[in-house]
């Protein structure tokens, strides 16, 4: 046998190989949703939001226990929390995959404008170039029927939501 | 005292905060030996078949309430669009809600696509919110309907598993339905035929399951036309109380018969009454 078409033979493989691979990445990158959906739940939303000196801020967030932070109350209360978050990762990664990198870019881009188009931090916003971007505009869900801030009893306070959102508090 | 101060506006949806405190009051119950309310569920029978025309769904009307029966007449198959329907069992809030969202977003959608909702969108809604919610919807849904590509049939269960098939029944008096489907389904049955069959699986599961009873009610399901028969069929009927007279029921007579009691003497003695004075007082009626 020639030693050169070994050779050639051996490259092709090796190439092959690694094609093959790859495709088996974006394959499990469609696939493994569910490991992405775990790693992106972030867990820190239960945690003690640090205050300036790195102990919970007492005065404003209220009593502190380990119980209640290292745990939640409900087993979805984390999924509920988040799941608009991971939707919108579940798509943006379907899409990345789908279309190449640059659509779900784009796309991300138009979502973070959209959010900047809100009334005063205490003030119900409407939110809807960012519903016509997720489609969520002609659907119901159990957060409009349940708990509809609108018709809340009590109201935020402007100054303390004013300057969370401005980041002094 | 520290107060919490809310520093983001508050969402919609469910919300978890009683939770910790509920699982404290439940456990501090149980301990003195009560039992906290059960939820309101449909213990009950559903089915459906499809035959050569379309689907004919059925269900039983009663809802219970742990060992009591919270309502002797209510209505379990829910309206979805006009050509899809859908019998909900388990939790009565749950079932009644969930149809309900789901009817509204599939008019929404049928509304943007400007065509006749098809099963299969609703069934896809249905699936991804009970999944969503992980089995705590406690919803078991059978949902039917006609559209144009024909007859559909699915079972829903509330961790979100859905079945596409010929005859499902759900509920706690599906296997006695089961039992009846088994032995007389057979394919491209005349419309007649699958409501008798329909109402004799609803009828085992009524007699045989405490949790189903009362009334059959069925819906027909075809190209074009819906007919919501409720009731069918009165299988339990209510006794009639005694004592109606003219029609009109009659509280018990308590009063003994003339001669019950031997008579041994009989005295009369009038009284002399006159009248002394007469005062009439007029009402102020202004």
């Amino acid at each position: 046998m020639d030693y050169a078409a070994v050779d050639y033979f051996f490259i092709y493989f090796s190439v092959f190989i690694t094609s093959q691979a790859f495709c088996l990445n974006i394959l499990w990158n469609t696939r493994g949703l569910r490991s992405q959906l775990k790693d992106s739940v972030p867990v820190t939303g239960l945690c003690p939001q640090a205050g300036p000196y790195g102990v919970q801020d007492s005065l404003r967030r209220g009593f502190s226990s380990v119980k209640n932070e290292l745990l939640p109350s409900h087993p979805l209360e984390l999924s509920e929390k988040n799941f608009q978050l991971n939707q919108d990762k579940m798509n943006f990664n379907t899409l990345r995959n789908i279309q190449g990198l640059h659509a779900p870019l784009k796309l991300q881009m138009e979502y973070r404008a959209a959010r900047q188009i809100q009334r005063l931090p205490f003030l119900p916003s409407s939110n809807l170039a960012l519903d016509t971007l997720r489609g969520t505009d002609d659907t119901i869900g159990f957060e409009d029927i349940l708990n509809d801030p609108v018709l809340s009893e009590v109201m935020g306070d402007p100054h303390i939501m004013t300057e969370y959102k401005l980041g002094v508090l | 005292m520290a107060t919490v101060s809310v520093c983001q506006y508050h969402r919609g949806g469910f919300s978890f905060e009683n939770c910790k405190r509920n699982a404290l009051l439940e456990a501090d119950i149980n301990k003195l030996g009560f039992s906290s309310p059960a939820a309101r569920k449909t213990g009950t029978t559903i089915c459906g078949v499809v035959y050569k025309d379309g689907v004919v769904l059925g269900a039983d009307t009663r809802a219970t309430e742990g060992m009591v029966v919270a309502d002797k007449n209510c209505s379990k198959i829910h309206y979805i669009s006009p050509n899809v329907y859908c019998c909900g069992a388990g939790t009565a809030a749950d079932t009644e809600m969930t149809t309900q969202i789901i009817s509204s977003n599939l008019e929404l959608h049928s509304l943007s696509t400007g065509r006749l909702p098809r099963v299969a969108t609703a069934n896809r809604m249905l699936k991804q919110m009970l999944f969503r919610y992980q089995g705590y919807i406690g919803a078991a849904l059978v949902l039917g309907g006609v559209d144009c590509t024909g007859p559909h049939l699915y079972s829903i269960y509330p961790h979100g598993s859905t079945d596409k098939l010929p005859y499902v029944t759900m509920g706690s008096g599906s296997l006695a339905a089961m039992a009846v489907f088994e032995d007389r389904y057979r394919p491209n049955m005349e419309e007649e035929e699958a409501k008798r069959l329909v109402r004799d699986a609803i009828a085992a599961g009524i007699f045989n399951d405490l949790g189903s009873g009362s009334n059959i009610d069925l819906c027909v399901i075809t190209k074009g036309k819906v007919d919501y028969l409720r009731p069918h069929d009165v299988a339990n009927k209510k006794g009639v109380r005694e004592d109606k007279i003219y029609g009109r029921p009659v509280t018990g007579n308590y009063r003994y018969k003339h001669g019950t009691t031997g008579v041994l003497a009989k005295t009369v003695t009038p009284l002399n009454l006159e009248v002394v004075e007469e005062n009439v007082q007029t009402m102020d009626t202004s």
